[in-house]
């Protein structure tokens, strides 16, 4: 594996499964009452959060401290910028600290990239703009490989259908990477508005399918669907001209009562998956996010043993000590 | 640096003049005196130009010489530098500075600078709106009676996206025979974050797209107020082949219409961005192969009458930033030549003497400079330049003598290189002085 975590295109299936292979031991050491492992003892990680996330700072913190890292925080929305430092002179001078890891969060898409030319440390990706979120995508395939049995080809030949704000979503494209690499087929539904530039060339080279009408990926191939993804509308995208109202959208591509119905009528197993945080009423009503099929939370639980599994695998190596001791 | 205490007389022998066939020049009190078989005593110097193509010296319509405000990524006497290394004899100094070159005394000033280097004619190009704010004409007349007399007007950097201003600067400018100069991206369409071809690789990267559709429509557009008014106007940097559809019917149609193509969008593409080195940065934007083909098509048929670089200097830290954050904008002056004959004379679709047009005469004559772009016959200012087509050159960019690094092509192999730059009689090109491989972005 390599020594970072930037894309999700950077792990082959192998390595995809090995990481959710420890996940599994890892999800168990979440479950004991003292939930500390010795593996990274004496490792330094360093959350770099450029960009405001509770949910991924948390989940990354408490992987880390569960493994005996020493983690540690630095946030401030676009603090190289605002002071005048260039973000070279910002990563350097925090790796040179003495950091096994940087788990960097930004606004711009492919900073992490460049982090990675200007440190030693190994760094992940923890979302980098609307490019990629590969522990998210990591982390929803343990979610969906658990609910469909957990055999590490359970996702082989699932329909997994992503619907949203593709243009603006790092969870879409490091997901339409991994999830295809798992061999399910993937379709994705938007808006013409929000589906990205260049998606059809894009979409046959990668093996997804696009739509722009939800209802006849969803009444086209009843019962075909295993997995509903929906992404969230950003508040700031619905002023932008994107789509008319929140009413039409959500008429639109929203996953409505309705559809809800129509879908566990065709699938009763289906998975309802969402990144969050859920705009209720507007991506996704209350009733399915509160469905028995919804697996939200289950995804925010996976969320930090996929992380405690990816740091096992980029710093602790295949000599250290068993994951689980 | 070599330049030479301007001997009065100099032997350049058996160049081919415009890449025809071997020829003597000579030089003297800086004007072409005889061209032909000479045998000629007392020549204060000779060149052997065995081998060497002479063109006429090169006009860059287009550049960002960073004095006053940014003297840190360069000045005029370092962009003067590499621009003279380049092969260069004469460059148009953007007007984005800081203070914006908007009032005669600004322009003045630029122009003043740059004689007191001297090794490039600089002209100042003024501000079409006052600080570049799209809003009010600046003192377009005042810029023109000026002893810079500037001629060319443009807010580059910014587009003049109000129809109404630009209207009224295309008819004022007509007072004293002036041109707008474009730069064609339509804000609503390409907004500040659009930093990459809008289509499959920034779909992928997740990076804001900058359509070509944003460059397409206001070249439209003023085409059509330049018909309107019967003003000229100048498109810069142009970037796709729906712009160069929309030059084809303009010029068909007898607008008065000339544009402008960079080296780096007739070779490099948008692929590049994969990586998100910001060195790869540029606006417009780099764009897929096919409108590198398209581009390449309209310099050699004439759609596009000029390359220019927008040699666009920036300081390490200017650019060490996440893509998106990072400046715009790549240097060009002492790479433009090669390029060309990599993107043009190698591939067939031009010849030594198009090399010239586009890069020398042509331009000269867009901007209205005397004493650049002629034909060195007898008679003629002797600023030439000496082109050796088959020298290859590993593009390093440490050894620069642009104050910049943001350099594309360093590492690359080109083919073609400047041998020799001469100002009215005077060589002027300098000799490189090695960085240390440290000081590289």
């Amino acid at each position: 594996m390599s020594r970072h975590l930037l894309s999700s295109a950077d792990l082959d299936r192998d390595e995809v499964d090995a990481i959710l292979t420890t996940a599994l031991s890892m999800h168990d050491v979440q479950r004991r009452e003292v939930k500390k492992i010795p593996t990274l003892r004496g490792r330094t990680v360093i959350n770099l959060f450029f960009e405001d996330s509770t949910r991924t700072r948390s989940s990354f913190e408490i992987a880390g401290k569960w493994m005996s890292a020493d983690t540690i925080n630095i946030t401030g929305k676009g603090s190289s910028t605002s002071k005048g430092e260039s973000l070279r002179d910002t990563v350097r001078t925090v790796a040179a600290m003495g950091v096994d890891a940087l788990v960097v969060r930004h606004a711009a898409s492919g900073a992490c990239h460049q982090v990675a030319q200007w440190v030693d440390a190994s760094v992940i990706n923890a979302g980098d703009g609307t490019h990629e979120h590969p522990t998210q995508a990591l982390l929803d395939a343990y979610t969906l490989r658990h609910h469909l049995g957990g055999d590490a080809d359970a996702l082989d030949g699932r329909h997994v259908v992503i619907v949203g704000d593709l243009t603006h979503s790092r969870v879409f494209r490091s997901n339409v990477i991994t999830l295809t690499r798992l061999g399910a087929r993937v379709t994705v539904v938007a808006p013409p508005t929000l589906m990205p530039s260049g998606v059809g060339p894009w979409s046959q080279a990668a093996g997804f399918g696009t739509s722009y009408d939800l209802d006849a990926v969803l009444g086209g191939r009843a019962g075909d669907v295993d997995a509903l993804m929906m992404l969230r509308v950003q508040r700031e995208r619905m002023s932008g001209g994107y789509f008319p109202t929140p009413r039409e959208y959500t008429v639109g591509y929203g996953l409505t009562r309705s559809r809800m119905e129509r879908l566990v009528q065709a699938q009763p197993d289906v998975a309802v998956l969402h990144p969050g945080p859920i705009n209720r009423g507007l991506e996704i009503t209350a009733d399915a996010a509160d469905s028995q099929q919804s697996r939200v939370l289950d995804q925010v639980s996976a969320g930090v043993a996929v992380r405690m599994a990816v740091l096992y695998h980029l710093l602790a190596g295949s000599d250290s000590q068993e994951a689980s001791a | 640096m070599t330049s030479s205490p301007s001997p009065t007389r100099t032997l350049v022998r058996g160049a081919r003049l415009l890449g025809g066939a071997p020829t003597d020049l000579l030089l003297a009190d800086g004007i072409v005196v005889e061209v032909g078989s000479l045998s000629v005593t007392g020549a204060h110097d000779v060149v052997d130009a065995d081998g060497l193509v002479a063109l006429p010296g090169l006009v860059d319509l287009h550049v960002h010489l960073r004095e006053p405000g940014r003297e840190d990524a360069e000045t005029v006497a370092s962009g003067s530098a590499a621009a003279a290394a380049g092969g260069f004899t004469a460059v148009l100094a953007m007007a984005n500075t800081d203070p914006v070159t908007d009032t005669a005394e600004a322009a003045e000033r630029v122009l003043d600078l740059g004689r007191a280097v001297g090794l490039v004619d600089v002209q100042p190009v003024g501000a079409v709106t006052k600080g570049l704010e799209g809003h009010e004409l600046a003192e377009l007349g005042l810029m023109a009676r000026s002893r810079a007399r500037v001629r060319v007007f443009s807010d580059d950097g910014h587009c003049v996206a109000n129809a109404r201003v630009m209207r009224r600067a295309l008819e004022y400018v007509k007072a004293f025979g002036g041109v707008v100069t474009q730069h064609a991206q339509d804000p609503t369409l390409a907004g500040r974050e659009a930093c990459c071809h809008e289509g499959e690789v920034s779909g992928r990267l997740g990076l804001p797209g900058w359509p070509g559709v944003a460059e397409e429509s206001i070249v439209a557009r003023d085409v059509m107020l330049a018909r309107h008014t019967g003003s000229r106007v100048h498109v810069a940097h142009v970037s796709t082949a729906g712009t160069v559809e929309v030059l084809r019917w303009a010029k068909a149609a007898g607008v008065a219409v000339t544009a402008e193509v960079t080296p780096h969008h007739l070779m490099l593409t948008t692929d590049l961005l994969t990586g998100y080195d910001p060195v790869f940065k540029v606006n417009p934007p780099l764009r897929p192969q096919e409108d590198v083909d398209a581009l390449r098509a309209a310099l050699a048929d004439g759609t596009i009458d000029a390359v220019a670089t927008d040699h666009a200097p920036h300081a390490r830290h200017d650019k060490e930033h996440a893509f998106v954050d990072a400046a715009f904008g790549m240097v060009g002056l002492e790479t433009a030549l090669s390029v060309v004959a990599e993107a043009m004379v190698r591939t067939g679709l031009l010849d030594w003497a198009g090399v010239a047009r586009v890069m020398s005469q042509t331009p000269a004559r867009i901007a209205g400079l005397a004493g650049h772009g002629g034909s060195l016959a007898v008679g003629e200012p002797a600023t030439l330049t000496l082109v050796d087509p088959d020298r290859s050159v590993v593009v390093d960019a440490g050894a620069s003598v642009s104050l910049s690094r943001n350099n594309p092509w360093h590492g690359r192999t080109l083919t073609g290189a400047v041998h020799s730059t001469w100002l009215r009689g005077r060589r002027t090109d300098p000799t490189p002085v090695p960085v240390p491989s440290e000081e590289l972005l």
